[in-house]
């Protein structure tokens, strides 16, 4: 396209002012901006201390829990749907016979590997008896990988460390206790 | 065994090198803290305030931010890219560092301390490391100058564009500006009468008149000139990060580069001296300081705290100039340095020449009290004029539309059909 092209319109820059073109009031201007965010408020939060402000923190996706029932036994029944829904093969279940009559089978072991975990969430749509949930609790971190991976226990704490907070949802969905 | 001593002035020398070296590198580190705070604030964010004393949780607001940096950068690889230059790579940093460091010999930093009694050491004691030095200024001038070397030979050895041309810009920057530096500086010079700069600092203090206020128009110019000899915003050219990457010091990593940040910062740090010795009365403040020669311990601190906190508030404002106005394009930036700054300080120089030589005629004819006010005045009128006739006579802006009608010496910029 050459400049002479009529789809090109060439505008003028508007001619500066007599203040302007004497750059002090430009001057003093920038520096009042400056000077006055300077001393302003600051958005920044300072993360560990200081929670930032959102609406329902309860909608984050973080740490597992597995669930307890109403006689403090562990809900899971190891059905493996929720290991078989994950995407990212976190989850390790061994299975084994149930003590209690009314479920076959229950979690010897339930193991997630939280470094592995992309916090999806799929492991709760699938499961039936809602007994893994992902809690709110999303700065996790450790010291080394194995600390990273939690065990029956460590998620069972979890439950308890954070069911008053966070009732189970199956309950507040119309869903059994 | 004293004729193995040095000699006491020797002794007081070394002495004042150690207590300034060791301050001035402090300061620096101190005020990279300060200018990323400055940095944070102006933009709402807190800055660093975590790091404190090692080992421990106390975070004393991010005062140990500056040992942790200065530690992370001397530990990270000293590379050296195989196609650079490399006895001028090594040699730029050192050279740029040893011209900042050296200006200091000649800028005194305090007033003088009461007599200490020492036998071979002359009483009053100044705040100088290399007292008597009678071209005090043009010291100054002629190591700023050589520090100029330092970034170009940065640029050249680095054998990339980028350092290139950043030592280019630096280059054409420095010595535009060393022109409006010199003529602000010269009409100080003419009033005070003495190239020494603490002579020039007792002269303020003794008419309590500072020269930023004798001339405005010197002020004005000399301040313009520090900030592009300092290469601060917003003549930051020389390392406009987002054309030129890094400028001189791309090719430059681990403790070159802390050299050539430290050199950097002590460039800001010699212009607010310069401008607080030369144009704010130094360590002068009306009623506070006096202005005898004979000092008390008090007298003489309170000189050296009013010194230094004059020094900072200037500091302080070059960092909120950093963030209160862009960058000029190169030829703005020549524009101003020729045409404008140039005739300004051409101005002011021939004025104070004037207002200096009628002086004793003025004080015969009215009085000493008044031909001081008809001093003072008569630069604040040219100023004033001075001032309108920059903004009105210079170009405002570049006409960026292309030349659609050609002369007779642009034909054979037309387009040939082919």
């Amino acid at each position: 396209m050459q400049a002479t092209d009529p789809a090109i319109t060439w505008l003028q820059e508007k001619p500066l002012g007599l203040a302007e073109r004497l750059y002090l009031p430009l001057f003093v201007q920038g520096l009042a901006t400056t000077a006055r965010h300077l001393v302003s408020p600051k958005v920044t939060v300072s993360f560990p201390e200081q929670r930032p402000a959102v609406g329902n923190p309860l909608i984050y996706r973080g740490v597992h829990r597995l669930n307890r029932d109403e006689q403090g036994r562990v809900k899971c029944v190891a059905c493996f749907l929720c290991a078989t829904a994950c995407p990212a093969h976190c989850i390790d279940i061994v299975a084994t016979e149930s003590p209690w009559p009314d479920r076959e089978k229950y979690p010897e072991a339930f193991q997630i590997d939280e470094l592995r975990c992309i916090f999806c969430g799929m492991c709760e749509e699938a499961c039936p008896v809602d007994a893994i949930e992902l809690t709110s609790l999303l700065d996790l971190t450790g010291k080394s990988r194995e600390e990273m991976i939690f065990d029956k226990e460590k998620l069972l704490s979890v439950y308890d460390m954070t069911k008053d907070a966070e009732p189970m949802k199956s309950a507040a969905l119309g869903g059994a206790p | 065994m004293t004729s193995f001593l040095p000699a006491p002035t020797t002794i007081a020398a070394l002495v004042k090198i150690g207590l300034l070296v060791g301050g001035l590198m402090t300061a620096a580190a101190y005020l990279v803290l300060v200018e990323r705070w400055m940095a944070a604030w102006v933009q709402d964010r807190k800055g660093p305030n975590r790091v404190g004393i090692p080992l421990t949780k106390i975070r004393l607001f991010g005062l140990g931010q500056p040992l942790a940096d200065g530690l992370k950068i001397i530990l990270k690889e000293d590379f050296t890219p195989r196609h650079v230059d490399k006895v001028l790579y090594a040699a730029a940093p050192l050279v740029l560092l040893a011209a900042s460091l050296a200006i200091f010999a000649a800028i005194p930093f305090g007033s003088v301390l009461p007599p200490l009694g020492i036998p071979g050491l002359p009483d009053p004691v100044p705040f100088l490391v290399a007292p008597g030095l009678d071209v005090g200024v043009l010291w100054v001038f002629a190591l700023s100058s050589i520090a100029v070397y330092g970034v170009l030979l940065g640029g050249w050895a680095s054998n990339n564009k980028y350092g290139f041309l950043g030592g280019l810009r630096s280059s054409a920057q420095l010595v535009a500006y060393e022109i409006p530096l010199g003529l602000g500086l010269l009409g100080v010079v003419l009033a005070a009468g003495s190239l020494k700069l603490d002579a020039i600092m007792n002269a303020q203090a003794e008419t309590g008149v500072w020269y930023a206020f004798a001339q405005p128009l010197g002020f004005i110019v000399f301040l313009v000139a520090a900030f592009a000899e300092a290469a601060r915003l917003p003549f930051d050219l020389p390392e406009a990060e987002q054309e030129l990457v890094g400028g001189y010091h791309t090719e430059y990593s681990g403790i070159k580069l802390l050299l050539f940040l430290v050199s950097e910062f002590l460039h800001m740090v010699t212009a607010a001296f310069l401008i607080v010795i030369m144009f704010l009365g130094g360590w002068h403040l009306w009623g506070v300081t006096g202005s005898s020669q004979e000092v008390t311990w008090v007298g003489a601190l309170l000189r050296f705290a009013i010194l230094s906190g004059k020094i900072l508030g200037v500091i302080l404002f070059f960092m909120l100039v950093r963030w209160s106005w862009p960058r000029f394009r190169f030829d703005q930036l020549m524009n101003l340095a020729w045409k404008v700054m140039l005739p300004l300080g051409l101005a002011n120089l021939v004025t104070v020449a004037t207002v200096e030589e009628f002086r004793p005629q003025l004080a015969a004819a009215f009085g000493p009290s008044a031909a001081g006010w008809i001093a003072l005045l008569v630069p604040w009128g040219v100023f004033f004029v001075g001032w309108i006739a920059a903004g009105l006579l210079t170009p405002s802006g570049t006409d960026n539309t292309p030349i659609l009608t050609h002369g007779p010496l642009d034909v054979e910029h037309e387009l040939v059909e082919v």
